[in-house]
């Protein structure tokens, strides 16, 4: 019955119209009404995600559940969706941490809560609609309003420096913007066709040109990541943004960016990204290193998170980009390493960093700071949230048996196959991650009790409670058997590796 | 035998989540009787398995549990290797894992923490046993990894002391220094032998496989092999606390007394010793690698030695002499004895956890106090402390006919017929090394339990023996601290046992010439008063007895005549100076500037607000962009938009 359904159009217009009717509904009388309904949605979003799951195919690589309709006819611009193994654990992510983020502003947000909720159930379906979209023009429709909402949420809902928070993360993305416009734009008229796959087929022999379009990809999708030196407007979106926003902002938002490296600039322009890999690997190795360092130097928890954030990303590049010397050396075990750990990076930096925003959110809503300073044992009031924070915090540290591990663990082995300092400077997050993470825990949760606020404090609430379950349970599942994770992405990283690292400055050799 | 395994395993993890989770709900007394029951049947299957193994003909086996994941033609499974080896360490594990529990129903008894400690020391057994039991090297980074997590648990258990929350997050970082080496040592594996797996990565050790360069610079070059085996002896290095990454065990002491004998002495810190010995065809292969752990282990055998003469705190005595110790086990490794590295490490196991519970039955009866020089003549009031203690101290300086005698002898006997470079300076080392091994736990011996009583009238009226749930587990480790060496030491030195679980290399084989002349435990143990070694423990004690007993007041006199090489001991050879004023608060200076200069003042203040400053400089209009509403937004998004659309069609319709 299910491979009746538009699954795809569902999973991005379904939240979209409950959050109009949500928006429409609101009102002091239904407060009640539409935050269920928004939940409903929420939730009937998800459990879609997941029924379609069971429908999805591991053993391919093509486009699934593909709709496709005439859109704009004049410019040949459809309306065409598909879901890979690159994208669609990426679909089930942005669902779920859509559903978390309903649950967990249920009391926290006093103000037009109909509102702040219905702006989570559109971004949701937008992004669903980013990783869904096989054409191009679709996907920047998408890409671009996605942003909308996240706007409104800091700029409505956030902290006292919003507007400038706002106002940098819009230069920042609208400058990479249009640049991937162009670039599309520019291929859409090679290819004939703004079909995603139609320009991964396309022929291009100067690789000049390929380095132009590389650039334009690199500026849009490396602010995105945020990939240093791109990277500052995210500790100040964080720091302004309220939690349900910094949680959608780490856990999915960020993974626009490498999304877009892995849809779009390593199979269009293999050329110039092998050429460029080098300087993307030193790119990569910076956000582990530099940042590491500039996130141990924090003082709010919310910044250290979102440098840390950076710095984990960075392995989603790394793993990506040590691919071209890895195929190139008939590495291809080592290449297919590299780039599942990149991807599984992704999916575990979602739950982790999302899980740590909650938390930090939790200790928000009850003390109205984010400063480590104003904090202090609060293992003693709190001793529940302490064991789940512990547990995200080592999460957050790479240990085994978290998905935190899986990730670095693949590039990290991968890369010593590529060259040795390139490995061991990836290898220097086993330090740097523990020592930011941990000292950061020491300061805030141990020590005898700090502050007649921290005294008072109260230990989770239920709902807190659940939330922090489901994402335990998430961390723990993916660290001890990431196996069906990388089984489902295992046919695109293997097609990824066969027909799109390959030449395309001729037509020999490429993949018909 | 596969259900055995696994009961053996996750008994111990399932009492963990039912204390840790359950812990208010079932109750103290149920919290250690599910964890001590299922610790006591993995203690027994496990003996149950080594005894098969001894006796019954039992095979090694090699069992997969599941897929972890698969990447290409590449396999990363869980599983379990049992082989004589592993079910020695199983059986150590659990059977002091098991006495711990029981003695922490009397150490902690008035703890609020209760449930949550033998939740933790339950969950520890777990990642212990996974370590040990592991087939590859992905589950032994695991097991590596969760025990380190345990122990970083266990050392802030009293989360409110500033000292142990230090002393913790200092583990764990050390820890990850020496982890840091070893997962290039994993990734090194894997580069070389395309699997981590052990069993194929040993039989292609075996039967020929090519060495690989791994180039680190222009003109330089380092064998594949002699760098992963250094990568993984350094993760060894942070685990087994060996020089230069030892500073965290003394700390480590500020845990609870139980996980002191239990983590930071009879099992964790010997992970590294275990590791190695089981990675003996892969280190048999790197002659570099041997003699750099030659010289990591004799000079953490003997400089850590030196630091036990002169600590005051009873339990820092007793780690500076784990510390030696575990020297003493790598420098067996170093010379290729790593069956011998393993037979130190089971003896010391149960006499260095006798000695730490019998301190914690002391730091009991003297309310908390630590410092022995606030003791004295404690024999009077515990005599079953005073004679458990007397018996792992002989065992710990090698007295003949101990346990610790025979597994001391071999490990200086193996580096004697070593022909490595480093095996002269490894030798003297552990000789030195037994002198001041008996000086310091005597010295300790002697403040403690003889000599004046120094303690104030309100501490000596409460002095008495512990109840039997701590003297209990003292007179149960104290019986295979005498007796165990008569039973394992021939089988072990000669070979049989370990069979082919440990690999040597001909020209490596340091325990042939052992064997010849050798008879049996009872003539080594009567030879001995004719060696070197005995002579060097016997002064090491009479030394201890005349500065504490007879002549007290010369201690200071030699202070001060020394004070100079007093000073360097005392601040631990300045490594903790080093490390903490130099390299973690320049690391955090680093950050900072790297974040003010670059983050803040280049990119932010000089590109960012520079071109937005210049953006509403020109236009004037930006300024509504700051209003917050959706349309200005997106007003600016069209408007934009559009003028880049019309830019590119006019010029691709133009080109």
């Amino acid at each position: 019955m299910i491979d009746k359904l538009p699954i795809l159009s569902l999973l991005i217009w379904l939240p979209i119209i409950g959050a109009l009717l949500v928006i429409f509904g609101s009102g002091q009388k239904h407060k009640g009404a539409t935050q269920w309904l928004a939940l409903i949605t929420a939730g009937a979003t998800f459990f879609l995600s997941i029924w379609a799951l069971f429908e999805f195919d591991s053993t391919r690589y093509l486009m699934q559940f593909v709709e496709d309709e005439p859109w704009i006819e004049s410019l040949n611009i459809r309306y065409s969706l598909g879901v890979d193994g690159f994208s669609y654990p990426l679909i089930v992510l942005t669902s779920l941490m859509t559903l978390i983020v309903v649950i967990s502003s249920w009391n926290n947000v006093s103000n037009r809560i109909s509102h702040y909720l219905a702006g989570f159930l559109i971004m949701g379906g937008l992004m669903n609609g980013v990783f869904a979209a096989t054409d191009a023009i679709l996907f920047y429709v998408f890409w671009e309003a996605m942003l909308v909402p996240m706007f409104l949420i800091i700029g409505i809902w956030g902290g006292p420096n919003r507007i400038y928070a706002t106002l940098k993360f819009f230069i920042y993305t609208f400058f990479g913007s249009v640049f991937l416009l162009i670039a599309l734009i520019y291929l859409g008229m090679q290819a004939g066709s703004f079909d995603i796959l139609a320009m991964q087929q396309l022929v291009m022999p100067e690789l000049d040109i390929q380095k132009l379009i590389f650039f334009a990809f690199l500026i849009a999708f490396a602010v995105k990541v945020p990939m240093w030196p791109v990277h500052t407007w995210l500790p100040d979106a964080h720091v302004q943004a309220p939690t349900g926003g910094s949680v959608i902002l780490a856990a999915i938002m960020l993974k626009m960016g490498t999304y877009g490296f892995i849809r779009f600039m390593l199979p269009i322009v293999p050329d110039a990204s092998m050429a460029m890999a080098d300087f993307m690997i030193v790119l990569s190795l910076i956000a582990v290193g530099y940042i590491g360092l500039v996130a141990l130097a924090q003082k709010d928890m919310k910044k250290l998170v979102a440098y840390s954030s950076i710095a984990h990303m960075g392995f989603v590049t790394l793993g990506l980009f040590i691919s071209f010397s890895l195929v190139a050396g008939k590495h291809i075990d080592a290449a297919i390493m590299g780039i599942q750990g990149g991807l599984v990076q992704m999916i575990s930096h979602g739950f982790i960093s999302g899980a740590l925003f909650l938390c930090i959110g939790v200790l928000y809503d009850r003390m109205h700071s984010r400063e480590i300073a104003d904090y202090g044992g609060v293992v003693n009031t709190m001793p529940r949230f302490a064991m789940f924070f512990m547990l995200f915090s080592m999460a957050n540290s790479g240990l085994p048996g978290t998905s935190g591990f899986v990730g670095e663990f693949l590039v990290i082995i991968a890369s010593l196959q590529v060259n040795f300092w390139i490995a061991a400077f990836a290898g220097l997050t086993l330090i740097l991650a523990a020592a930011y993470s941990l000292w950061m825990y020491k300061r805030v949760m141990f020590g005898e009790i700090a502050n007649e606020q921290v005294a008072s404090l109260k230990d989770l609430v239920s709902r807190e409670t659940i939330v922090m379950i489901i994402l335990a349970v998430m961390v723990l599942a993916f660290g001890l058997y990431p196996a069906p994770l990388l089984d489902i992405m295992q046919p695109s990283v293997e097609h990824l590796i066969d027909c799109n690292l390959v030449s395309k400055l001729s037509p020999e050799g490429m993949c018909s | 035998m596969q259900n055995q395994l696994l009961a053996i395993m996750l008994l111990p993890l399932a009492a963990s989540v039912v204390a840790g989770l359950g812990g208010n709900f079932i109750g103290r007394a149920w919290s250690h009787r599910i964890t001590i029951a299922s610790v006591a049947v993995a203690c027994g299957l496990s003996i149950n398995i080594a005894l098969g193994f001894a006796f019954g003909g039992l095979e090694a086996a090699n069992i997969t549990l599941y897929n972890w994941a698969t990447l290409g033609g590449l396999k990363l499974q869980v599983g379990l290797l049992i082989d004589s080896l592993t079910v020695t360490m199983m059986t150590v594990v659990t059977f002091v894992s098991l006495m711990v529990h029981v003695y922490t129903i009397g150490y902690m008894k008035d703890d609020p923490g209760y449930q949550r400690f033998f939740s933790y020391i339950s969950l520890f057994t777990f990642a212990m046993l996974t370590l040990v039991m592991s087939n590859n090297f992905l589950q032994l980074f695991f097991g590596w990894e969760a025990v380190g997590l345990v122990s970083y648990l266990l050392i802030g258990f009293w989360y409110k002391k500033p000292t142990a929350i230090f002393a913790n997050l200092k583990a764990f970082l050390v820890n990850r220094v020496g982890d840091f080496g070893f997962l290039l040592g994993i990734a090194g594996v894997y580069m070389i032998f395309g699997t981590l797996d052990y069993a194929p990565v040993f039989q292609q050790v075996v039967q020929g496989f090519q060495d690989i360069d791994i180039p680190v610079s222009e003109t330089m070059v380092w064998s594949g092999i002699t760098f992963t085996c250094i990568g993984l002896f350094i993760g060894a290095m942070g685990k087994s606390a060996q020089v230069p990454l030892h500073v965290w065990l003394p700390d480590s002491m500020e845990g609870p007394t139980p996980i002191s004998a239990l983590i930071h002495a009879a099992t964790m810190v010997t992970a590294g010793v275990f590791m190695v010995a089981r990675m003996s065809p892969l280190f048999e292969l790197s002659e570099v690698a041997l003699n750099v752990i030659l010289v990591i282990g004799a000079t953490t055998a003997l400089f850590m030695g030196f630091l036990g003469v002169i600590q005051n705190d009873i339990k820092r005595v007793v780690a500076y002499s784990t510390l030696s110790q575990l020297g003493y086990m790598v420098v067996a490794l170093g010379a290729s004895a790593y069956s011998v590295g393993i037979f130190h490490l089971a003896t010391h196991a149960f006499f260095k956890a006798l000695l730490f519970l019998a301190a914690g039955s002391v730091i009991i009866a003297m309310h908390h106090e630590q410092d022995i020089r606030k003791m004295g003549n404690l024999r009077k009031y515990m005599p079953i402390t005073y004679i458990t203690s007397l018996i792992g101290s002989l065992a710990l300086i090698g007295t003949p006919f101990f346990s610790g005698f025979y597994s001391k002898e071999a490990i200086i006997e193996a580096v004697h017929h070593s022909r490595l470079a480093a095996a002269d300076y490894a030798y003297y080392a552990v000789l030195i090394g037994v002198f001041f091994t008996a000086l310091y736990s005597f010295r300790m011996f002697f403040l403690v339990f003889h000599t004046e009583e120094r303690m104030d009238k309100h501490t000596r009226s409460h002095l008495r023996e512990s109840p039997a749930v701590v003297w209990l587990p003292l007179v149960l480790l104290a019986i295979p601290s005498v007796i165990v060496s008569w039973f394992i030491a021939t089988p072990i030195v000669s070979g049989s046992f370990f069979g082919d679980a440990i690999f040597v290399a001909k020209e490596h084989d340091v325990l042939s010439p052992m064997v010849e002349g050798y008879q049996n435990v009872w003539g080594l143990g009567l030879h001995a008063v004719q060696t070197l070694p005995f002579w060097l423990a016997a002064s090491g004690v009479f030394v201890a007895y005349w500065f504490t007993v007879v002549k007290p007041g010369w201690r200071s006199v030699v202070d001060k005549k020394l004070s100079l090489v007093n000073g360097v001991l005392r601040n631990n050879y300045y490594f903790d100076k080093m490390y903490i004023d130099y390299f973690s608060a320049g690391s955090v200076g680093l950050g900072k500037k790297l974040w003010q200069w670059i983050d803040a003042g280049l990119i932010d203040s000089w590109i960012v607000n520079g071109s937005a400053k210049t953006v509403a400089a020109i236009s004037g209009q930006v300024r509504k962009i700051q209003s917050g509403y959706l349309y200005h937004y997106v007003l600016v998004m069209v408007v934009g938009l559009l003028a880049f659309l019309g830019w590119v069609y006019w010029h691709a319709l133009a080109g």
